[in-house]
């Protein structure tokens, strides 16, 4: 059983954002337009966290990409009353977005704030509709939205490979953000396999993972700067 | 002579159900016009979505689950006011527990109907039922609140039957819809047991459920783990907001029922202090509970909890949070501690703030700690809009209109209960004072 999961190596992202247009693009993320945005309505379901640690004089500044963790005891899937959002037996956590009610609660539960709402219909410009990715539903209003590491790329390289008649090769699956970083930070793999990247980065001395101290077992690791 | 009398002394406490005059009409055109731009607002926003709140990320909640709250807090006063006392057989109670209990059935829908309010998919709400998630708090909240609303009526149907059975044999108006409800009530030896066996049942019942309900509702917030909600204090501390909170409504009810049909006769001052005593209990109960909340929280000094404990102590969230400060505590507090000023006057104006205060508590526990997630975040400041607050007058008024409507149904004082207070209880009470002490009753 495969048990995907991502590192980013923050000595190499140059937090360019290719990764969040990638993502923007790849999932048909509403674009929602200036004013809703400036009410904190934007929905970018990886994002460039400023993340900054200790007080002058002696601050840190870091900017790191923050796609959904999909931790191994999601503080999300345990609140939703309908089963809208769960834990797949890949490790994925998963939206089903024509279930949600909409209660938001597990946006609330997320210590990640990495859920998303349509506050509206989504909405793109007249010239954008015809560059809409088919192979993603397109959200209704009133449901929670998040990064679902390109699940659709998993069920679609799972097809080609029975069709070939072979089993699933690691490079099979990227999700849109590892596939777009210009610059090589971003890995994706499974982590049950001792062998692959990721799992063998995820290991190194420089790993860490977000807030790893409220026990939520996130899969995505940072690998962190300068060492 | 003496039965005459006393029959055309609480003949005042059928006038409301047999009389209406043109105040009811007005306050009624008021309070239906009030609904519809309540209906008019959530139209607008079911047609548009969520989007015309003014919720955003990361505030995803605000109104709407603090008036849930505040509305469940509020339906405490019945059951437990009443079924105490029922318990305790304070006689007192007698003409106060029917405008008790009808308090918590009505505003329980309101509650409930905020959270509906709140659904992005309305439309899809039976998922709860066709997709139930247990682990989900909110299906706590599903269950303890439908087992609540089921228990408290019949906890105010029970006692209501004999008074039913009254009106339909006074020849009024409406005596086929009293033939149903009063379900062939005579007033027999037997009947009268049953029917007491039924109420201390359900008394003592429903006193569990009560307090399910509102720990329920806490765990919610407690649940999750974000800062300043993940506490375990948060379920008695709910709890007793939640009498307190309830006490008041029942006061300012009482108020307004006093005035209006005139009953100073049977709600009269001693109540008024009875009822004081009580509020003035809750609030240094709230107070022990505030206190310590936000103690635990400075003492153990983690910056993710101060962030939010600063907001609310000098931030943005300061006037929320001292106002309800001076609501829930400076205000009623002095009120409250006299006697002179415990009168139905001084309660009112006690319970008035309370429930301002009360209301801001829900606020100030829902919003800030959402506003301050952990991981950076824009800040974004979520000020209601105005279909959040027409929703919340809406839902108000709705309250008051069927409440109006429950009195112009059913007597608001429970008058088989006055009448056997009146009759029965001076040798009861006389009995079980004998029970209580040595040398009395030798005679």
């Amino acid at each position: 059983m495969h048990r995907w999961g991502m590192v980013i190596d923050l000595d190499k992202c140059t937090a360019c954002q290719a990764c969040v247009v990638a993502c923007l693009a790849e999932n048909n993320i509403a674009l929602i337009g200036p004013e809703e945005s400036a009410k904190g309505r934007t929905i970018h379901w990886i994002e460039l966290v400023p993340y900054i640690e200790g007080e002058y004089p002696h601050v840190k500044a870091r900017l790191i990409p923050r796609p959904c963790m999909h931790c191994d005891h999601p503080p999300c899937t345990k609140v939703c009353p309908v089963y809208a959002t769960y834990l797949n037996e890949e490790g994925i956590v998963t939206q089903i977005n024509y279930r949600c009610i909409g209660c938001r609660y597990c946006t609330t539960a997320c210590p990640y704030t990495v859920k998303y709402f349509n506050w509206y219909e989504p909405k793109w410009p007249e010239e954008m509709k015809g560059a809409l990715n088919r192979d993603v539903s397109i959200r209704t209003k009133g449901v929670v939205e998040k990064c679902t590491f390109c699940h659709h790329r998993l069920l679609q390289a799972r097809e080609k490979a029975k069709a070939e008649g072979r089993g699933l090769l690691p490079e099979d699956y990227v999700p849109a953000c590892v596939q777009a970083c210009p610059s090589g930070a971003m890995f994706f793999g499974d982590l049950n396999d001792p062998f692959s990247t990721v799992s063998k980065l995820s290991r190194e001395r420089r790993a860490f993972r977000l807030m790893e101290d409220l026990g939520t077992e996130p899969k995505v690791y940072y690998l962190s700067e300068g060492v | 002579m003496e039965e005459l009398n006393l029959k055309q002394e609480d003949e005042i406490l059928f006038r409301p159900v047999e009389r209406t005059g043109r105040a009811f009409y007005l306050t009624l055109t008021l309070l239906i016009t009030l609904i519809f731009w309540a209906i008019y607002a959530y139209q607008f926003q079911y047609q548009e979505g969520l989007g015309v709140t003014g919720l955003a990320r990361p505030i995803f909640w605000g109104v709407y689950i603090t008036n849930f709250v505040f509305f469940i807090g509020i339906s405490h006063a019945g059951t437990l006011i009443s079924a105490i006392l029922r318990l305790a057989k304070a006689e007192w109670r007698r003409s106060i527990t029917r405008s008790a209990e009808v308090i918590t059935v009505l505003v329980l829908f309101f509650g409930v109907g905020n959270i509906l309010m709140d659904l992005g998919r309305p439309d899809r709400m039976l998922n709860i039922i066709k997709y139930s998630q247990f682990q989900s708090p909110l299906l706590w909240d599903v269950s303890s609140i439908t087992i609540y609303l089921t228990a408290s009526s019949i906890y105010l149907y029970l006692p209501l039957i004999p008074d039913i059975a009254l009106l339909r044999d006074r020849n009024g108006k409406r005596r086929w819809f009293y033939r149903i409800l009063a379900l062939g009530w005579r007033g027999t030896e037997r009947q009268h047991r049953l029917l007491e066996k039924g109420i201390s049942f359900m008394a003592i019942l429903v006193i569990p459920i009560a307090v399910s309900v509102h720990t329920v509702v806490s765990f919610v917030f407690a649940m999750t783990i974000q800062p300043m909600w993940h506490s375990a204090i948060f379920g008695p501390y709910f709890v007793a907001g939640a009498i307190f909170s309830g006490i008041a409504a029942l006061i300012i009810a009482m108020n307004i029922i006093r005035k209006v049909y005139h009953l100073e006769e049977y709600l009269r001052p001693v109540h008024f202090n009875h009822l004081g005593v009580l509020l003035l209990v809750m609030t240094l109960l709230w107070f022990y509970f505030t206190f310590t909340e936000y103690l635990t929280t400075y003492y153990g000094g983690e910056p993710i909890h101060m962030r939010i404990f600063w907001m609310k102590f000098t931030g943005g969230f300061a006037p929320y949070f001292w106002g309800m400060f001076l609501f829930c505590f400076v205000i009623p507090l002095p009120i409250l501690s006299f006697k002179k000023t415990r009168t139905p006057l001084g309660t009112l104006i006690a319970s008035i703030s309370v429930i301002i205060g009360m209301w801001l508590e829900r606020y100030v526990i829902v919003v800030p700690t959402l506003t301050n997630p952990r991981l950076p975040n824009e800040m974004v400041i979520y000020f209601p809009t105005w279909i959040e607050w027409s929703m919340f007058a809406g839902c108000i008024s709705f309250f008051i209109l069927l409440y109006m409507i429950f009195t112009k149904l059913f007597p608001i004082v429970s008058i088989w209960e006055v009448r056997e207070g009146r009759e029965k209880s001076m040798a009861e009470v006389q009995e079980r004072i004998k029970t209580y002490l040595p040398g009395i009753g030798v005679e």
